[in-house]
């Protein structure tokens, strides 16, 4: 690019086609007169007295009537097309349904054999359709993210300030974590003697049983979403009985993060490899033991307690982040 | 099986392990991996694309140990492809060009969560357009929904927060109504598997059994994801969402994930329901009267818009407008024309939404018409880089606009009884659209001098300029080459019969 050609000149700023050259009427800011201020002033105050007064603004009646109506009429027209289409669509329980087709025959006959799971269901997400359930609890994992997002509060920590740029600085009235910590203290009544007794005994009992359910996922009814319920639970009962200085001894957002981070790399990398050998017609290698066997059925086991830990953790921080904002 | 088959399972898991991994990385970190995983994939589905232009034939890709209707499965054709290597350079271009707004609108400590945002929903999109069954495509629309609402609310304010609650409702609703269609075609046909389910719904059809719940069904589904893709009347989420939103967000918000929507409408269209079955339904007399309507009413609603970004967010309706009518054409050409407009209005919707900012931010950030004059003189990248997104959105020779109206115009000709409206209102829209765009060009050079505002030059900020510049080059590109991306999408298309 020549230095002196118009393009570079305009390029560079030097000069503009337009810009200084063509003449223009200078835009004159529009100045008001005191009276008309004043005028302006009284008719917005008018407004809104106009607009919120509820009893007499017509428009506003009008609009929230029609708003009800309408709600009303769409709600009853999709509930009568669904209900008519339910009565259209094959009957419950018939064995002739298309529903019983092949899919289902194969899961039920030879879902044991090929997957090693006692419970189907269990055989049927986290083996056959394992790229849903994969799917599935990555939805839970960016839910918390979400949540962790919008309710976060975090110490004053900016960028590495760059020359010119800007750099975003908190609201003013956002709470820093001591005060919300404070806040909560005040909030939420502390050293119950009913509640800590009963919880006490109950916890153990809870986690115990969550655990349970989540090793035997593959043997009997549960897994991991329904164990990792069951373990979040224990633990938002343990904090609101002992608060949250027990609970910061062995549940912080490190273990947080570590856990959930441990828990969902597992689970990619298991399956990925699960997914790579099988679309390339590899042996997997992976012993699916005696049916029945608490270690049997492959990946079942260890990927159950993967996904029981991340929605036990994502149970227990969204209870954390509604309440405090932090852990 | 060759090696390069693996391709799209690879950008899937990739994207989905790196959202994982960005969990617990440091903010630079995160973007540094965002970046690379972006440049991966986009490279893989372009090397994948190569491949199947090469044998000119789909395969079908096992995830796990079991064949199709038992296990999940995933589908990789020329089309698919093609739309994986088009997201990832939107949505690289759509980061970069908003990454320093990004610093000074987002708590630092918050912008590994914004990356894992990001990978996931590029995840989403991949899945979308890969996915060869219709519960897979459930679950990562949920991924993509929930990701969308993020990038909307992490700017925190007032505004966004609204924006993402009605965004939230909105399109939780679609997802319901979708998920509806969903169930009780699983009840008429008793598969997930798309090819399955287009074999039995071809059987029902000729055989006149369950007509009633096959047309709620196919109304259901395509509710639903006209809802989230922001259809006329169903829009009153998008001038929020896209004007409040940090600007990579709206880029990707209005370029992508809507977009992600539509292809797989396009795909449940040909690999669900069936084409003919599909154009032989009432439903597209409905998606075209919505469309055209759209057409006109997100063109007058953004001509009333005092505020940049709010303009160019109603201009997104009216182009969803388009495109949909397109669909409502019931030909193989208004399919074209429609998915080329996909193409077109994503890549210039983002140009638009990132050259606004720097426009907006050379004004003291003030995004109203009058503090906009002549900015495009103090802003000389930005006010081009307008000019140009503007020009291809109003239709003008050379830019990408024009061969999707183009397109549209020709799908139409011929049509029996939507020859006439279709051409008439895509008439009107594009003047409509000329006035709004127009307007805010004039507006951009008027030649005053204003001593009050900071002059950027392209020194200032070098990555800015690049981002805008190959935006520029890939809207001309659209523009002038389209021949071959025609064809492209024909081959394409022939593929998912």
């Amino acid at each position: 690019m020549k230095k002196n050609s118009a393009f570079a000149r305009w390029f560079y700023g030097e000069s503009d086609t337009l810009l200084d050259k063509v003449e223009m009427k200078p835009q004159k800011e529009y100045k008001e007169k005191e009276g008309e201020i004043r005028e302006l002033m009284q008719e917005k105050e008018l407004l809104r007295e106009h607009i919120y007064d509820m009893k007499d603004n017509r428009k506003l009646k009008l609009f929230h009537r029609m708003y009800h109506i309408a709600a009303l009429i769409f709600c009853l027209t999709l509930i009568s097309i669904m209900l008519v289409t339910v009565s259209w669509l094959p009957e419950n329980g018939n064995p002739d349904n298309p529903v019983n087709n092949e899919v289902s025959a194969r899961y039920i006959e030879s879902g044991l054999q090929e997957t090693g799971a006692v419970n189907i269901v269990t055989g049927m997400i986290l083996d056959y359709r394992a790229f849903d359930t994969f799917g599935e609890s990555n939805v839970l994992f960016i839910a918390t993210v979400t949540v962790l997002i919008l309710l976060r509060l975090d110490k004053k920590k900016t960028a590495p300030a760059k020359k010119g740029t800007a750099v975003y600085e908190k609201p003013a009235d956002e709470l820093t974590i001591a005060e919300a910590e404070a806040d909560d203290r005040v909030n939420e009544p502390k050293n119950d003697a009913i509640l800590q007794k009963v919880a006490g005994f109950l916890v153990p009992i809870i986690i115990i049983f969550g655990i349970y359910v989540v090793l035997n996922g593959h043997l009997s009814p549960g897994g991991g979403f329904s164990g990792g319920a069951i373990i979040g639970a224990g633990l938002i009962l343990y904090l609101n009985a002992f608060g949250f200085q027990k609970t910061e001894r062995f549940f912080t957002e490190k273990t947080y993060k570590w856990t959930c981070f441990v828990a969902l790399t597992f689970y990619c990398l298991a399956k990925s490899y699960s997914f790579f050998t099988g679309a390339n017609h590899l042996e997997s290698g992976i012993p699916l033991g005696t049916p029945g066997a608490i270690l049997s059925s492959g990946l079942i086991l260890p990927l159950n307690i993967c996904v029981g830990l991340v929605v036990a953790c994502t149970m227990y921080a969204f209870y954390v982040l509604f309440r405090k904002g932090g852990f | 099986m060759n090696f390069i088959q693996n391709f799209p399972f690879f950008s899937i898991i990739l994207c989905m392990f790196s959202g994982i991994v960005s969990s617990v990385l440091p903010a630079r970190a995160a973007k540094w991996l965002n970046t690379c995983l972006i440049s991966v994939v986009g490279a893989m589905s372009a090397a994948l694309l190569v491949y199947l232009m090469g044998t000119g034939e789909s395969y079908v890709y096992w995830m796990g140990h079991f064949p199709a209707p038992w296990g999940n499965e995933i589908r990789a054709g020329v089309l698919e492809a093609g739309m994986a290597l088009f997201f990832c350079i939107i949505m690289l271009l759509s980061i970069m060009g908003g990454r320093k707004k990004l610093v000074g609108e987002v708590e630092y400590s918050k912008h590994n969560l914004y990356y894992i945002l990001v990978n996931l929903l590029l995840s989403s999109l991949l899945a979308l357009v890969y996915t060869n069954d219709l519960f897979t495509a459930y679950v990562f629309v949920e991924i993509n929904t929930i990701a969308a609402c993020g990038l909307i609310m992490i700017r925190q304010n007032g505004r966004t927060i609204e924006a993402a609650v009605r965004y939230m409702i909105m399109s939780l609703l679609g997802s319901g109504l979708f998920l509806i269609s969903l169930c009780m075609l699983y009840d008429l046909t008793g598969h997930l598997l798309m090819s399955n389910i287009k074999e039995s719904v071809a059987l029902l059809a000729a055989q006149h059994e369950y007509t009633v719940p096959l047309m709620v069904t196919i109304g259901l589904m395509c509710a639903g994801l006209a809802i989230k893709s922001a259809l006329f009347p169903f829009h009153s989420w998008l001038p929020d969402a896209y004007g409040y939103s940090t600007v990579s967000s709206a880029a990707m918000l209005s370029s992508l994930v809507s977009k992600g929507y539509i292809f797989l409408l396009i795909k449940i269209i040909y690999r669900v329901i069936g084409f003919d079955i599909f154009t032989e339904s009432k439903v597209i007399n409905v998606l075209f009267l919505f469309g055209l309507f759209g057409m006109i009413v997100g063109s007058l609603s953004a001509i009333r818009e005092n505020d940049i970004r709010r303009m160019i967010a109603f201009s997104s309706v009216a182009q969803i407008g388009y495109i949909y009518m397109g669909f409502g054409l019931g030909t193989e050409a208004g399919m074209t024309a429609s998915i080329f407009h996909i193409l077109s209005h994503a890549a210039t919707k983002s140009l638009l939404f990132i050259a606004a900012i720097g426009l907006t931010d050379v004004s003291n950030g003030s995004r109203k018409f009058q503090d906009l004059t002549g900015a495009g003189y103090r802003n000389k990248i930005a006010g081009v880089a307008f000019t140009v997104g503007s020009l291809s959105m109003v239709g003008v020779p050379m830019f990408s606009g024009f061969v999707s109206k183009l397109l549209f115009a020709e799908a139409s000709i011929g049509h029996v009884y939507k020859m006439l409206p279709a051409v008439i209102v895509l008439a009107i829209s594009t003047i409509l659209n000329a006035i709004y765009f127009m307007k805010t060009v004039i507006r951009i050079y008027v030649p005053e001098r204003r001593e009050d505002c900071e002059i950027i030059t392209v020194k200032d900020e070098k990555e800015y300029a690049v981002t805008l510049a190959c935006f520029i080059v890939l809207n001309i590109a659209l523009g002038m080459f389209s021949q071959p991306i025609e064809s492209w999408i024909h081959a394409g298309l022939a593929m998912f019969g």
